[in-house]
């Protein structure tokens, strides 16, 4: 027998093998009906509301828990949920709840009104026995609570420092969803892996980097779900999960790339779409430079092709942006603001009054980061735009956190533009963290252009000590048209966020808020 | 014998200190800090303080090193907060999955390579010897998350023989041939390049020692050409060629974050990205300690295993 033949023997052998594993290994197996597989974008860092801030915990923690209110389907306005109603003082400090009767956490300990006044002790109070299970990012979400107190079971009073006007909102947000007080005793710090709510899934395991699975909870005040249960999968790589979904390992889909939408064009998938309270602008340094005159801001507003930004780069997932609030906030959103239109003719013209032609820009650029899209690509674009009306850009481009750390403390000396994006469950978070003279960044606010105009700061702080939505919505109108003409950024983009289910699915539908709400959903 | 793994061992002690200064002093001066990962657009400075002060992270520098340092030699590797559990846990778990994978990886590259590697020899210049060195050469040229995402399009989207991702199954036993299934692709995909380069320096190592005076002798006593090249020649040529698979080994595991993200393998290295981006200081930390121990500890067995074969370099 010579080598060769020797070989040939092998390879047959080994080939033969490889096919009786094939033959052997069935065909990826249909997920089961009545069990939703959802694809998330990473892994969740807890399922303790207290403890996170990301987008993707939150999708899993609405379907665990609920809030004493929550946002009406379909808006962003608030409704009861375990609280059955309120009243607010004359004053507006003083917010009374009457509390849902006969619902208990999934570890079957009582929803009362000790378990409110726990939950908001355990974040606020540092003193409190429990407070060192956090630590709570967001607690400053509720900094204005001076006190939470248990007038009797069914009843719970919070007594602010000053009128809030966003708070009930910020009750509605996950940061006030009401963890079981028995499983933070029970767990301690491990809570976020033993969550226990009171919503209409309860979680059964969270197996790390594969799966958590929640079950349905046939004892849901608000209706048992149709679902039996949900399984959460973090998938990473947005490529990945374009696959899994084609290949049927995951019934729905969050967070489509805009270039794998039309793998999804056909029969057999639903492509979902929903504006939500999101906005991508570029901040403009106003202190110093170019962009220190109204004339060159409002010029690159007018030099920006935001449609093109948003069709070709963004193909279609966002629209135009005309103004700093963006419109999912319906009640306070200005219907009588019109976007800058592209008009690079009057750019020029602008430019040349303020004699601004061919200054030279430094652009600060993210890789990436949340809610910011496609940013290198849109600041290409945006450069292209730029250098066509005469200014020379300088991009300099950052990986998100180094960005943050850049962006935050402010541009002064440093850049002229940043890319910024935000997602706000208020109309009042992001003109009042970015648009004051009092947020200024070595104020601790964001305003990292150091926009300044005394006549906005006193309709925002008008605003938030109001406490009926009519007048706050009347002064929100007034200050996004002063800040429009003012420009101290460049309005992009609000982006409408998608989500693809196969058609084994029904009753789906996305939320403005970007919460993922499964409780009505089937599948076949 | 002995008193070497000692020496070697010793010798592996200054090596990991100095590296545990090294992965701390980047994860300090790296720019964003794990506050702000955290509170993203509202990480306005006053939070950002105290969210830090909560982490533990207002302390010196040096004292926060020793600290760690102490702790690690304790056996406390601290708490992961972007996973909110202990970094011991997490990267105990990581890590078996990336040796399932990069295991597999290892011993597929190294079979296949040494074999392709030999029988290229064997044949210098026929057509076995020159399709080996084409498929090598396209081997060790395609990127291996490229082919990773070529492989999942082919053989889970459109021919769904295997899963896309993952791996187990989320429903359904967990066993062996379920594990089996989720593996192959990736396993492949992890191995194509190594094996291109083992083969290649396979096939050099042998013709070397083909063109020996004990090979000669062998076949003029009559040993069967079978029995010369597998049995004389190639452990001969094998001391050449463990050093090159200890190396492929390290590329094997370096290379495993690249398939770990294409396939969602919940191994090791998707871990140190992700935590990376989110400024995990202590997941990072210690998962490049524990990381960097376990091939310091590989390379002293490849060392080990050289010596017996190879006498000479005990010395």
């Amino acid at each position: 027998m010579t080598l060769l033949d020797l070989t040939r023997r092998t390879l047959m052998a080994s080939a033969a093998a490889l096919a009786l594993g094939l033959g052997a290994a069935p065909v990826a197996a249909q997920t089961p009906a009545n069990v939703l597989i959802v694809g998330q974008i990473a892994e969740p860092k807890a399922l303790d509301p207290a403890a996170v801030t990301a987008v993707n915990d939150f999708r899993i923690l609405m379907n665990v828990f609920d809030g004493l209110v929550r946002y009406k389907d379909g808006t962003l306005e608030v409704e009861p949920a375990l609280a059955t109603e309120w009243t607010i003082s004359e004053d507006g400090t003083v917010y009374t709840f009457t509390l849902r009767e006969g619902v208990r956490f999934h570890d079957g300990a009582p929803f009362d009104a000790a378990a409110v006044k726990f939950n908001f002790d355990r974040m606020l109070d540092e003193t409190h026995p429990y407070h060192d299970t956090g630590p709570f990012p967001l607690a400053f979400f509720f900094s204005a609570v001076e006190s939470v107190e248990a007038v009797d079971d069914r009843t719970v009073q919070f007594t602010l420092n000053a009128p809030y006007a966003p708070f009930l909102s910020n009750l509605a947000y996950p940061t006030g969803l009401l963890v079981s007080p028995l499983s933070v005793e029970t767990h301690g710090a491990d809570v976020g892996r033993n969550p226990a709510g009171t919503g209409p899934f309860r979680f059964v395991e969270w197996r790390s980097n594969e799966a958590v699975v929640v079950e349905a909870n046939a004892d849901y005040w608000d209706g048992a779900p149709a679902l039996e249960a949900v399984v959460f999968r973090p998938i990473t790589d947005a490529n990945t999960r374009t696959a899994e979904m084609l290949a049927g390992g995951i019934d729905l889909m969050v967070e489509v790339p805009p270039v794998a939408l039309s793998e999804f064009a056909g029969d057999g998938f639903t492509v979902h779409e929903q504006a939500g309270p999101h906005v991508w602008f570029l901040i403009l340094n106003a202190k110093e430079g170019p962009f220190a005159d109204k004339r060159v801001r409002q010029a690159a507003n007018y030099a920006i092709n935001k449609e093109a930004l948003v069709n070709d780069v963004l193909e279609g997932t966002a629209e135009v942006a005309a103004g700093p609030t963006p419109p999912a906030f319906a009640w306070a959103y200005n219907e009588a603001l019109e976007p800058y239109p592209y008009d690079p003719d009057k750019a020029r013209a602008l430019l040349a009054e303020a004699g601004a032609e061919g200054a030279e820009l430094t652009f600060y650029v993210t890789e990436g980061g949340s809610g910011m899209l496609d940013p290198v690509a849109m600041g290409t674009a945006i450069q292209a735009d730029l250098t066509a009306v005469g200014l020379n850009v300088r991009i300099e481009t950052y990986e998100w956190n180094t960005f943050l750390g850049e962006v935050n403390p402010g541009l002064e000396g440093k850049a002229d533009m940043a890319e910024m994006a935000w997602m706000t469950n208020d109309p009042d978070t992001l003109p009042f963290l970015a648009l004051r003279t009092e947020a200024w960044p070595d104020k601790g606010g964001f305003n990292s252009g150091y926009y300044s105009n005394p006549e906005v700061d006193r309709l925002l702080e008008a605003a938030r000590v109001a406490t009926d939505q009519d007048e706050r919505a009347r002064l929100y109108k007034e200050m996004q048209a002063i800040v429009q003409e003012d420009a101290p950024w460049v309005f992009v983009a609000n982006w409408k966020q998608n989500a693809v289910t196969n058609d084994r699915v029904g009753n789906f539908a996305l939320q403005p808020s970007f919460f993922l709400l499964l409780d009505e959903v089937v599948k076949n | 014998m002995g008193s070497y793994i000692l020496t070697r061992l010793l010798s592996a002690i200054p090596v990991l200190l100095g590296l545990s200064v090294i992965v701390f002093l980047i994860m300090a001066m790296i720019p964003g800090d794990p506050a702000t990962a955290i509170l993203g657009s509202y990480a306005t400075p006053e939070n950002v303080a105290k969210l830090n002060r909560d982490l533990g992270l207002d302390k010196p520098l040096v004292q926060r090193y020793f600290i760690w340092l102490g702790n690690m030699l304790q056996g406390d590797f601290g708490r992961s907060f972007s996973l909110n559990r202990p970094v011991l846990d997490e990267v105990a778990e990581r890590f078996g999955a990336t040796l399932v994978l990069a295991g597999t990886a290892f011993v597929i590259c190294s079979a296949l390579g040494v074999a392709a590697g030999v029988v290229s020899a064997a044949r210098q210049y026929g057509a076995a010897d020159k399709a080996i060195t084409f498929a090598v050469l396209l081997g060790i040229s395609i990127p291996s998350f490229f082919l990773g995402m070529m492989m999942i399009l082919i053989f889970a989207v459109n021919l769904r023989l295997f899963p896309v991702s993952g791996m187990w199954p989320i429903y359904g036993a967990r066993d062996a041939a379920a594990l089996l299934r989720h593996l192959t692709l990736p396993a492949l995909a992890l191995s194509v390049v190594a094996t291109g380069v083992i083969a290649r320096l396979a096939r050099s190592a042998m013709l070397e020692v083909l063109r020996q005076d004990f090979v000669r002798t062998a076949r003029a006593k009559g040993v069967h050409e079978r029995g010369v090249i597998w049995r004389h020649a190639l452990r001969a040529a094998m001391v050449s060629i463990i050093p090159v698979l200890g190396i492929q080994a390290g590329f094997v595991l370096s290379g495993a974050v690249y398939i770990e993200i294409v396939f969602q393998w919940p191994g090791v290295g998707r871990m140190l990205v992700d935590a990376i981006l989110k400024r995990d200081i202590l997941l990072v930390q210690g998962g490049v300690v524990l990381v960097a121990a376990c091939y310091v500890m590989f390379n002293i067995a490849v060392d080990v295993a050289q010596s017996l074969l190879d006498p000479r370099i005990r010395t």
